[in-house]
């Protein structure tokens, strides 16, 4: 039964392959074939970000990290694409999208050292085939389509998927990027979770039309999915991919979620949010519903199961300790990579920081 | 007198200026309901409705290049930059749009818009959420700028930038929103008899060896450091209005001690010091006793904050400078 919310949104929305109740079901549209093993894998994907992002707010107020931005509930959106990429497409996320850099093979190390402040990056972006996660809303989506102009320039069969917020819609990159994707017919995905909030602002102070239909404008097709609906989300992905693949240009993703968190662990929701929305997208959980759908279907028992509870348990104590472990950067890694070539005004300002810092080698400060 | 945040004061200046002239609109990111990210605007949508405190669609382009045609309008926005790295979306606007329509007018139209950035670092961000980018806009002509240093000053400056004819890019120093202090808000802010000029510089501590010139975050640290200065008197003026400069306050007070010292967290090449060590060069030749020295921010990309306590000019790098001031 469709629920209309407030806003005049339906739930679920168009593309929807599992139920929140774990129920399979059909659509003309999309069909995938995940088999047991492959189903399996993205719960414990999901079960392991999950546990990743809850230690992450654990580390926060404990001051271990200096800000966390939470994923919660969003994982199906998030590993649900990020697995439908091949190894060779190139993932261009947010702040938020832990469960896509973990499908890019991104340790939870590497997420966290930007949020510790140890680092402005965290990973070796063209090795794991994913850009750093931007923070400045919509600078990527322009990045994600250059990237495709340039696969498509040299003939390669190759992808690449730009991850933004509802919010992000309203900017100017993010439109820009539609713009160019559309005219070089680039192969680009643009994936959208709309989780209902940015910040402190609903979804329509960014649009008065659903996400998804905007794409018509710009000339390519746009689709809504239940982005809490993994298998959902996988087929919707993969199909976008494919067509970027095969020349047939830009598709844009609205994955309707939810943001189950605050914005960050700076911000407070109940200053703007009603807890009855968060009950009702509790009934709607991605892991849930999977977990429902593995059990019914025989496809996962008690024990497989137990199993990856203990590997989120260890996961856990190896981001606790090693969030704490890592090692703190001196100040004269400020200099460092600023420029590529030589640059003599900076190895003068390192030198003369260095000098400085180090006569008070002796002293004791407060 | 009220003893309040620096935070507290704004939303109390913000909250006068809206009274006094209802022409006056608060435009930005999540200030509605959330009352801003600080809570800068905390409390003036249920006041004033949701028509003069407008929650923008995430956009700052949008955000800066409507307030233009609001201004138009005969309106007087008031648009917040969330933080300080979130504004060159709306670079474009402000450099071409608002800093010159007055003038391609030919003074047909003004452009009475304040836009609000919280910025410079010591907080413990992430990227982009500690820079301090007021040189570009110093830099444009047609552009005021101002950063209040204090409650006082925040409470005054901020009616004072709302009421100016022209467009004033306003720079609060966020990691100073919680410091408290006295806050008279019997003061008129808006009578010249009663308020201080905001575009003057300000004495803000007396000395008489070397003048500190600084201004928003480092006048805490200058007046700190000049409490804890043992061998040398130090002056400290708030430059308070980055333009224009007063370099008239900030000369006086170099003839009087012969050296001066600028501080600033932003870069220090082409940053607000190398503009004030020119001109107070030009002015005080014969005066100056030392070359005018500079305790800025290096000229790297505002780094991790693990890292940052070695960016920021502290207590001892302004007390190394003071001290080579002095040995010349
Ligand atoms: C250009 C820019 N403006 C403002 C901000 C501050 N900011 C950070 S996240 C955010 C909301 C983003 O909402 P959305 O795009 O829906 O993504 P979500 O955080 O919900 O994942 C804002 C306004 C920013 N990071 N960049
Ligand atoms: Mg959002």
């Amino acid at each position: 039964m469709a629920a209309v919310s407030p806003d005049g949104l339906r739930y679920p929305p168009a593309v929807q392959l599992l139920t929140p109740e774990g129920e399979r079901v059909s659509h003309p549209d999309y069909s995938i074939d995940l088999s047991e093993t492959d189903l399996r894998g993205l719960y414990r994907d999901m079960v392991l970000v999950r546990r990743i992002d809850a230690e992450a707010t654990a580390l926060q107020r404990q001051g271990e990290l200096g800000l966390w931005a939470s994923c919660l509930g969003q994982e199906a959106a998030q590993v649900g694409s990020g697995r439908a990429l091949r190894a060779d497409d190139y993932a261009f996320p947010t702040y938020r999208d832990h469960g896509v850099t973990w499908s890019r093979g991104i340790s939870p190390l590497e997420m966290l050292a930007m949020y510790r402040g140890v680092t402005n990056g965290g990973w070796n972006p063209t090795e794991k085939r994913c850009a750093l996660a931007t923070i400045v809303i919509g600078n990527q989506a322009l990045h994600a389509v250059g990237y495709a102009m340039g696969v498509q320039l040299d003939g390669a069969d190759v992808a690449t998927i730009a991850y933004f917020g509802d919010g992000a819609t309203a900017e100017g990159d993010v439109n820009e990027a539609f713009v160019f994707a559309a005219v070089y017919n680039a192969p680009v995905v643009f994936f959208c979770q709309n989780n209902q909030w940015a910040i402190s602002q609903p979804r329509d102070r960014q649009s008065r039309v659903p996400i998804y239909e905007r794409a018509a404008g710009f000339g390519f097709p746009g689709v809504q999915v239940d982005g809490n609906d993994i298998v959902a989300v996988m087929a919707v992905t993969r199909a976008a991919l494919d067509r970027a693949r095969n020349g047939d240009g830009p598709t844009l993703i609205e994955a309707f979620t939810y943001r189950m968190s605050a914005h960050t662990t700076s911000d407070d929701p109940t200053r703007y949010r009603h807890a009855d929305e968060l009950e009702v997208w509790r009934l709607r959980d991605p892991i849930e519903r999977l977990k429902v759908h593995l059990a019914r279907q025989g496809m996962a028992d008690r024990n497989f199961f137990d199993q990856v509870d203990r590997e989120a348990e260890d996961l856990a104590v190896h981001v606790r300790e090693g969030a704490r472990a890592m090692p703190e950067p001196a100040g004269e890694t400020m200099f460092d990579n600023v420029y590529a070539e030589p640059h003599a005004l900076l190895d003068q300002q390192r030198a003369a920081l260095v000098e400085f810092e180090a006569s008070f080698a002796d002293e004791v400060h407060t | 007198m009220t003893t309040m945040t620096m935070a507290k004061a704004l939303n109390v200046g913000l909250r006068r200026a809206m009274e006094s002239d209802s022409r006056v609109l608060l435009f930005g990111e999540d200030i509605g309901r959330l009352g801003g990210v600080f809570r800068i605007t905390d409390g003036l949508q249920k006041d004033f409705g949701e028509h003069r405190v407008m929650d923008a669609p995430l956009a700052e382009s949008g955000i800066v290049g409507t307030a233009v045609g609001l201004a138009m309008r005969g309106y007087r926005p008031v648009v917040e930059i969330q933080f300080d790295g979130f504004v060159y979306p709306a670079f474009d606007q402000i450099v071409s749009q608002v800093a010159k329509l007055h003038r391609r007018s030919e003074g047909m139209l003004a452009m009475p818009i304040v836009i609000r950035i919280p910025f410079g670092g010591g907080i413990g961000a992430v990227e982009h959420h500690s820079e301090s980018p007021e040189a570009y806009f110093a830099h444009t002509a047609g552009l005021r700028v101002l950063s209040p240093s204090d409650p006082q000053a925040a409470y005054l400056t901020i009616q004072q930038a709302i009421a100016c004819q022209d467009p004033v890019v306003y720079f609060e120093p966020k990691r100073r929103y919680w410091d408290k202090g006295d806050v008279d808000e019997a003061v008129d802010a808006l009578d010249p008899s009663q308020a201080p000029d905001p575009w003057r510089a300000r004495i803000v501590r007396r000395g008489s060896d070397v003048t500190v010139a600084c201004y928003g975050p480092m006048v805490r640290t200058c007046l700190e450091a000049a409490t804890a200065s043992a061998d040398a008197s130090i002056e400290v003026v708030d430059l308070q209005s980055l333009s224009p400069l007063d370099i008239d306050t900030l000369a006086e007070s170099v003839e009087r001690t012969g050296r001066l010292v600028v501080v600033h967290e932003a870069a220090g090449s082409l940053g607000l010091g190398a503009e004030v060590a020119a001109r107070i060069t030009e002015r005080c030749f014969f005066a100056l006793e030392a070359p005018v020295l500079r305790v800025t921010g290096y000229d790297v990309p505002y780094p991790p904050s693990r890292v940052e306590e070695h960016f920021l000019p502290g207590l001892d790098r302004v007390l190394d400078a003071v001290d080579r001031a002095m040995e010349y």
